[in-house]
């Protein structure tokens, strides 16, 4: 019988293991990563077992991209640590303030992860290199510090769902609402311990970008990771980026799913998921009127350039409403200063939005922009749980850009359509 | 392990065990005066050393953040029972020496105040309120083998003889 992607890349990584779903296999990886939140504990822990050399200091990123630049003597201390550690091992993926992007954002652009990859990651957003045919999954502190050690990791072998996008994606409607689609579809735990594969002509026609934003938010499924086959976008990305050789892999026409689904997505509304879970998503119709006090524009979801384009083309020669605080994080160096060249960048501060240098921020509920009690976002991050940016009252809806866009002009819940119609 | 119980719903996520304002904070017992906090304000102060946590399905969606089960273990919870976990915390317990339990039935039943009884070697919860016996599959041979060396890194230095 046949295998999927994501079993191949496993077996590829696992000499000699049986892969079949459900077995427990020690891995070998290609990359690991870990941030300003995760990786000071994995670090503590490293050394309070005795470890004393990383098994390749160019296959680890150190990212402080949570709480930077720093927001008080705690966080600039986890970052102390990553400092300290990088350096005394000569960590070569390393990047301070200034240099710094999104974890999910910046690895991608650096060229540091591809396709045929066994990626893990001290971060439950380490699904998002699956856009690149690369099985790449979220791991916790302790994982990593093993990692560090030796290269290698613990996992369950997937089973695998596949997911078939057909007819034309509508106007205003791209990767974020796909993917809130089909979390509302199936659920917060519909992909538990899953391998999601993503693919059909929709897909096939959907940028990298687009496709980044889809396996990122595979976790909020419950997924271990989301895949795209690699295709022709998958290969444009990476020609003159990829800093290895990338090995394109597909699965096989009688690969096993354990769930197929296959919806045609040409009437599908712009998304919006309702507090507190992502998997309430429905169409922006249904939220329209809403109120709202911030939109967040940003994030490893949303974050992009093509993300901030969407959002500056309906912000254009606009200007946010009064109630409303909007904040724009590109999320790499490198994006922010496209963004600049592209004159996206004043038209947010013409919009009077407040343009931040990368950062997760206010996305977790970090910093530059908590909400307070009673307070509404409408964000194109990924997460709305109860308190995620802020006081246990507030409240976060979920959207893709163009829909934050457009609600920030209003001051409540709009389709695009009703200002670009 | 013989405890008292403390029930929650489905889909309890990491920034609800604990929120992320904690998470400029590495120190187990800070993080411990702070369990559960997005869902139960109460817990960390009434809970008492040797509670169990009962949940149903999903329990520790979310991030990866090891400071979810850090923040549980150092709250003096000797064990959390659930119908289903959300993969990441699965593994962040089982690599720290939390010791967790699938059993759907088990936890579905049991409710805040009842007396469990959890056998981890034998596969069998009692809640001996409610005069119930369950039982559980055994963890795989791999998982085992990391439970029984006290973690992932005590395993990985012995496989690596260090
Ligand atoms: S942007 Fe948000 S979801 Fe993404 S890595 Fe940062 S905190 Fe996590």
């Amino acid at each position: 019988m046949g295998a999927t992607i994501t079993e191949k890349i496993l077996a590829a990584h696992c000499e000699g293991q049986d892969v079949t779903p459900g077995a427990y296999v020690m891995a070998k990886v290609d990359f690991c990563l870990g941030n300003d939140i995760t990786a000071p504990i994995a670090i503590e822990q490293f050394e309070k077992s005795g470890f004393e050399e990383v098994f390749d200091r160019s296959r680890i990123a150190l990212v402080p991209d949570h709480f930077t630049p720093n927001k008080d003597i705690k966080t600039a201390t986890l970052c102390k640590q990553l400092r300290r550690f990088a350096r005394k091992h000569d960590i070569e993926h390393y990047w301070e303030v200034g240099r710094v992007g999104i974890e999910h954002a910046l690895l991608p652009e650096q060229g540091l992860v591809g396709p045929g990859d066994l990626v893990v990651g001290a971060d439950s957003h380490t699904c998002t290199y699956g856009a690149l045919g690369a099985v790449s999954t979220g791991v916790g502190s302790t994982d990593l510090a093993a990692c560090f050690a030796t290269g290698e990791v613990w996992l369950r072998s997937p089973e695998s769902m596949k997911f078939t996008f057909r007819g034309r994606l509508p106007r205003w409607v791209g990767g974020k609402d796909l993917i809130l689609y089909t979390i509302g579809r199936i659920g917060v735990d519909g992909a538990l311990y899953r391998a999601m594969e993503f693919c059909g002509p929709v897909i096939e026609t959907l940028s990298m970008d687009g496709r980044l934003t889809m396996c990122n938010m595979a976790i909020e499924a419950g997924g271990m990771s989301g895949i795209v086959p690699p295709d022709e976008v998958t290969r444009d990305y990476c020609e003159g980026r990829l800093k290895r050789e990338a090995r394109y892999l597909r699965s096989d026409e009688d690969a096993k799913y354990v769930e197929t689904y296959d919806w045609d997505v040409s009437e599908l509304s712009p998304q919006v998921a309702a507090p507190f879970l992502p998997s309430n998503a429905a169409p922006v119709e249904e939220f329209k009127g809403v109120e709202i006090d911030q939109v967040v524009i940003g994030s490893c979801t949303n974050g992009r350039i093509s993300d901030l384009r969407e959002a500056a083309r309906i912000l254009e020669g606009r200007t946010a409403a009064p109630s409303v605080r909007v904040i724009v994080l590109p999320a790499t160096r490198r994006i922010y200063r496209q963004a600049l060249d592209e004159g996206l960048i004043a038209t947010f501060i013409e919009a009077e939005a407040a343009v931040s240098t990368p950062t997760c921020g206010p996305c977790l509920g970090g910093h530059m922009g908590v909400l307070a009690a009673g307070e509404r976002a409408l964000t194109t991050t990924n997460r709305n749980f109860r308190g995620r940016m802020g006081h246990q009252t507030s409240e976060v809806y979920l959207c893709g850009p163009a829909v934050a866009a457009a609600s920030a002009v209003t001051g409540r819940i709009t389709h695009p359509d009703e200002l670009e119609g | 392990m013989k405890g008292k119980c403390w029930k929650f719903g489905d889909d309890v996520n990491t920034d609800e065990i604990i929120p992320a304002r904690y998470l400029n904070v590495t120190d187990a017992a800070e993080l411990g005066a702070h369990c559960m906090e997005g869902v139960a304000p109460e817990f960390a102060a009434t809970a008492r050393a040797g509670d169990i946590i009962v949940a149903d399905k999903n329990f520790g969606c979310g991030s990866s953040r090891e400071h979810a089960p850090i923040a549980i273990k150092a709250a003096g919870i000797q064990c959390v029972v659930a119908k289903s976990f959300a993969r990441i915390f699965f593994r962040n317990a089982i690599n720290i020496g939390l010791p967790i339990v699938e059993c759907p039935e088990a936890a579905g039943d049991a409710a805040t105040g009842d007396l469990l009884e959890v056998a981890l070697a034998q596969g069998a919860i009692t809640n001996r309120t409610k005069g119930k016996r369950y039982s559980f599959p055994p963890f795989s041979s791999a998982l085992q083998a990391i439970i029984n060396a006290g973690g992932l890194l005590p395993y990985t230095r012995r496989r690596r003889g260090a």
